[in-house]
């Protein structure tokens, strides 16, 4: 069993710690040149200081450990958060993307003096298109739900040459939460459709709700209860009968790394969490970065600009003749191509495979051990997450989701995914990734029977829940119902 | 090379607890027909030492900002990163964790979010900031969608030309999904025109988005069309470089409603545009509009200071279709490396370090007009750090141009065939402001 959460309390902060006159060493001296703010902006100068924190280096970095000692990482142990492919950060990746001919490139410089970087988000464009099966692809969005969106905008462009730019969208009810933000930001109606008792596509719903208003059909597949559609070649042709087109939320391209692409499947356009798929971290909330691959049909509309090679073999970047327009400044986020490029040269196409297979293994494996504990949603082979409901515990114990979730953390691990898909009552999505060793899956598997056990002997114990971490549950009810947003302190409003 | 931790033993064991021979019969559910026959077509794996010479070959063939000094901004700009503050990305506990879900473990990403949140405020004199954004391009594209929510039937936006180009062609895209009508003021001018942007005001204008500074570096007079904008209804906002206001009123101060912009100075590495940090802050007024993140102050069930991501409800995963915005993300790393800068600056820092950019770069402004081969076509424009200049030298900028790049300067951004746009951080030295306008002396 892993050692529990360190226990650090909370800490004030830095804007707390601020004493009058204490700097850090990194405070530039003025150059004897400089004018005052007056000077350079008469009216529009700046009369009082921001109140900004006045403390020394080693306040500083004592701050900033502390703070680290109350987060959890994938370094810090177990991660089995469903749909979010918390796989290990490689460190080569962290190195490689702070060498300086990388990381102090300035996005103005001229082609010739970045030919390394351009390469670099040509040969990147060119694996992604071979890992996806389709042929154009933009690194531009900087996340999935940019991604997603950006293909919308592509969509709405593809069907407005055609003469309709169409109305609606559909979703499974499975989908993730950014799949109807991004069709009403892209000026699309949302329409859902139930799925099947077995969590797939219900054919019959989604063909009774094409037409030639449908702009496009969105799905994740493998899908969000962790399943493979078997009937996906049948899904994407009834899409393309009424003139849609097919989209694939790559949030579970792990699964399928050198097995299936989506592509072949019949999708037009498919976007790629490389901090999921392609072991770039997360952050604690990114950046990421969300690549968008389309069909031949749709490359003229890609966002510009995109690296290409040129006749000389020289490298450059070029605008698509119907491009959308940029969806952000400059050519993406850049520091995480090199990442993911690291990732792609380390495994090859072998590793790739090995990556979805072992993936998939863990988490069948991880499902058979768990099935006694806890009812899985759709028992059955699954890809490379599986969900689970809590909803027997909870009729039985009054147990919860969340109590099972909070007392995890005081084994040392961090919850799976919870209350998602919404399909599953009192559902918890668990994705190993094929990083995890043995001994944790087994550890994670004994820690559920645990709890299971404990909401049976000792309910409240987990009603209360976490007892070991640096602060305890939280009212999230009073942050939302009288928000403080920031220190009030120098400015106040 | 791989990073799998499972051995052949293991997986042996795994499989025949699973029940199963082979671990392709995991995959059944794939239609044959869709299938790849033949393994992917990519380069066979390399090992970590092959890789790591690839990677430094790539990188050698750039030239970065050590062989290529750089004078080039246009909202990235080569500022000095204290040391410390890489180290502080480095913790795996921050790098390694995923988007603050679990408050319980993830103390450390929210009350650094809340630190950077505070920071934010009192850089922009606005109560309100969120947790950051992609960039400043979808931050000034997302608070014009936000205006448009706030004023509920207006469907116009007004914007000033002279804001960054590519913040403009983001906000035409966003715009392309027919719910928001973009105007574009005094394009193409090094200015908007303030007569101009007036006429156009109307009770069907939901904002206006003015620059501060523009992306030719100059700080326009955008008071009275502050004042212009709430007389007839409409929000303002501002699209700042928030390392120049430390020593620029602050928006919230001139009126502006909402404040965003590139926050890559603050902190954070080129890293060749990307990833950036959008920051974004408005009134408490408009605040339930909001997109994106943002971390609350609370307490726990015994009572002590915690941070949780709060106000969810106007969140994807929760609203969905009637989301604020789509956004699931908020650059988190660069959002911890802008708290970390400010508090190593400080207020006294950061308006000294902004001085002394600002007096380097009017230096070279005016020495490179004093060569003869620049002329201002704006001399009385108060501007920062960052200027633009019109080159009327023999022969043609792009010449020029290419002789700095071989003496190792970047010498700025063209603008246009005769128009150089030029940036100078705290980090150009006076032999590196010498050695440029030596060059342009000597190209003469």
């Amino acid at each position: 069993m892993p050692e529990p959460f360190q226990n650090r309390g909370p800490r004030p902060t830095i804007y707390e710690s601020s004493r009058p006159g204490a700097t850090c060493v990194c405070a530039p001296v003025a150059d004897t040149r400089d004018a005052s703010s007056d000077a350079f902006f008469g009216d529009y100068a700046r009369q009082a200081a921001p109140a900004l924190p006045q403390v020394s280096e080693v306040e500083i970095m004592r701050h900033y450990a502390h703070l680290a000692s109350m987060n959890f990482g994938v370094d810090t142990g177990s991660y089995p958060l469903g749909s979010c492919t918390m796989k290990y950060n490689p460190r080569l990746n962290e190195w490689a993307a702070r060498l300086p001919g990388f990381a102090q490139l300035h996005p103005s410089q001229p082609d010739e003096t970045v030919q390394g970087a351009l390469q670099l988000m040509y040969e990147l464009q060119q694996d992604l298109c071979e890992i996806s099966g389709l042929p154009g692809v933009t690194l531009q969005p900087a996340a999935g739900a940019h991604g997603e969106y950006c293909a919308l905008m592509i969509f709405r462009a593809a069907h407005t040459a055609a003469g309709n730019p169409r109305k609606k969208v559909i979703i499974p009810d499975t989908a993730h939460g950014t799949n109807p933000a991004s069709v009403a930001m892209a000026g699309y109606e949302v329409v859902t459709i139930p799925s099947t008792t077995d969590g797939l596509v219900d054919l019959e719903a989604l063909r009774a709700a094409l037409d030639h208003d449908t702009a496009a059909f969105m799905l994740t597949n493998p899908n969000t209860v962790g399943i493979f559609d078997p009937q996906i070649t049948e899904i994407t042709r009834a899409v393309h009968e009424v003139g849609a087109f097919a989209y694939c939320d790559g949030a579970n391209l792990n699964a399928i790394l050198g097995i299936t692409r989506p592509g072949d499947q019949g999708f037009d356009a498919l976007h790629i969490n490389l901090h999921k798929t392609f072991s770039t971290p997360h952050g604690g909330g990114g950046p990421g970065a969300g690549p968008l691959c389309v069909s031949a049909e749709l490359c003229p509309y890609l966002p510009g600009p995109v690296a290409v090679r040129t006749e000389t073999g020289a490298y450059a970047r070029k605008n698509p003749d119907k491009s959308i327009g940029r969806v952000r400044s400059y050519m993406g986020n850049f520091a995480i191509f090199v990442r993911a490029y690291a990732y792609i040269k380390m495994l090859g196409a072998e590793g790739l495979r090995g990556v979805a297979e072992q993936a998939v293994l863990s988490a069948n494996y991880l499902r058979v051990i768990v099935q006694d504990t806890f009812t899985v949603a759709y028992n059955r082979t699954c890809m490379h997450e599986f969900v689970l409901s809590g909803a027997n515990l909870k009729a039985e114990t009054g147990v919860s989701t969340l109590d099972v979730a909070k007392r995890l953390l005081d084994y040392g691990f961090h919850p799976p995914t919870i209350y998602f898909p919404l399909i599953v009552s009192e559902a918890m999505m668990l994705e190993p990734t094929e990083t995890e060793p043995l001994a944790a899956l087994d550890a994670l598997a004994e820690a559920l029977r645990a709890i299971a056990a404990e909401a049976k002997s000792d309910p409240e114990l987990l009603h209360s829940a976490p007892h070991t971490t640096p602060v305890r549950r939280l009212d999230e009810a009073g942050a939302a119902r009288n928000p403080n947003l920031r220190v009030v302190q120098g400015f106040c409003s | 090379m791989d990073f799998l931790p499972i051995t052949e033993t293991e997986r042996e064991l795994m499989l025949q607890r699973i029940g199963i021979a082979d671990v392709n019969d995991l995959f059944s559910d794939i239609p044959r027909d869709t299938r790849l026959e033949n393994r992917l077509d990519l380069d066979a794996g390399l090992e970590e030492m092959q890789v790591s010479k690839r990677l430094e070959e790539l990188a050698r063939a750039n030239s970065n900002a050590a062989d290529l000094v750089c004078f080039a901004g246009g909202g990235i700009y080569d500022h000095y990163q204290p040391a410390l503050i890489d180290n502080i990305l480095q913790r795996p506990e921050f790098f390694t964790a995923y988007t603050p879900y679990q408050p319980e473990v993830s103390q450390g990403t929210l009350q650094a979010i809340y630190e950077f949140q505070t920071g934010i405020c009192e850089l922009c004199g606005l109560p309100v900031a969120n947790a950051g954004m992609y960039d400043g391009a979808t931050a000034l594209a997302e608070a014009a969608f936000m205006a448009r929510r706030v004023s509920r039937t207006r469907s116009r936006v007004l914007v000033a030309g002279s804001i960054h180009p590519e913040k403009i062609e983001t906000l035409r895209t966003y715009a392309r999904a027919g719910t928001l009508e973009v105007e574009v003021i005094s394009e193409g001018q090094r200015s908007c025109n303030n007569t101009e942007l007036c006429t156009a005001l109307g009770d069907d204008v939901a904002a206006v988005l003015l620059p501060y500074p523009n992306y030719y570096g100059m700080i326009e007079d955008v008071a009275p069309l502050i004042e212009a904008a709430h007389e007839v209804g409409a929000l303002a906002v501002l699209d700042c470089n928030p390392l120049l206001l430390s020593v620029l009123k602050p928006p919230g101060d001139l009126g502006a409603d909402i404040a965003v912009g590139e926050a890559q100075c603050l902190g954070n590495a080129m890293n060749f545009g990307g990833p950036g940090l959008g920051f974004f802050a408005c009134t408490e007024k408009i605040m339930r509009q909001i997109p994106g993140r943002l971390v609350g102050k609370t307490t726990d069930i015994d009572g002590h200071d915690a941070y949780v991501l709060t106000l969810a409800t106007r969140e994807q995963h929760i609203r969905r279709e009637k989301a604020t915005s789509n956004i699931c993300s908020n650059h988190a790393l660069n959002a911890l490396a802008a708290g970390a800068y400010l508090a190593a600056t400080g207020p006294k820092g950061l308006a000294s370090l902004a001085l002394s950019a600002c007096g380097k770069a009017h230096h070279l402004h005016d020495e490179l007009i004093r060569t003869g081969s620049f002329e201002d076509p704006c001399p009385k424009a108060n501007f920062g750090y960052e200027f633009i200049l019109d080159y009327c030298g023999t022969g043609h900028l792009d010449a020029l141009y290419d002789a700095l790049i071989d003496a190792g300067i970047l010498p700025g951004i063209c603008v246009g065939e005769k128009s150089l746009l030029v940036a100078v951080t705290e980090k150009r030295t006076d032999p590196e402001i010498e050695s440029f306008v030596g060059e342009v002396r000597s190209h003469a």
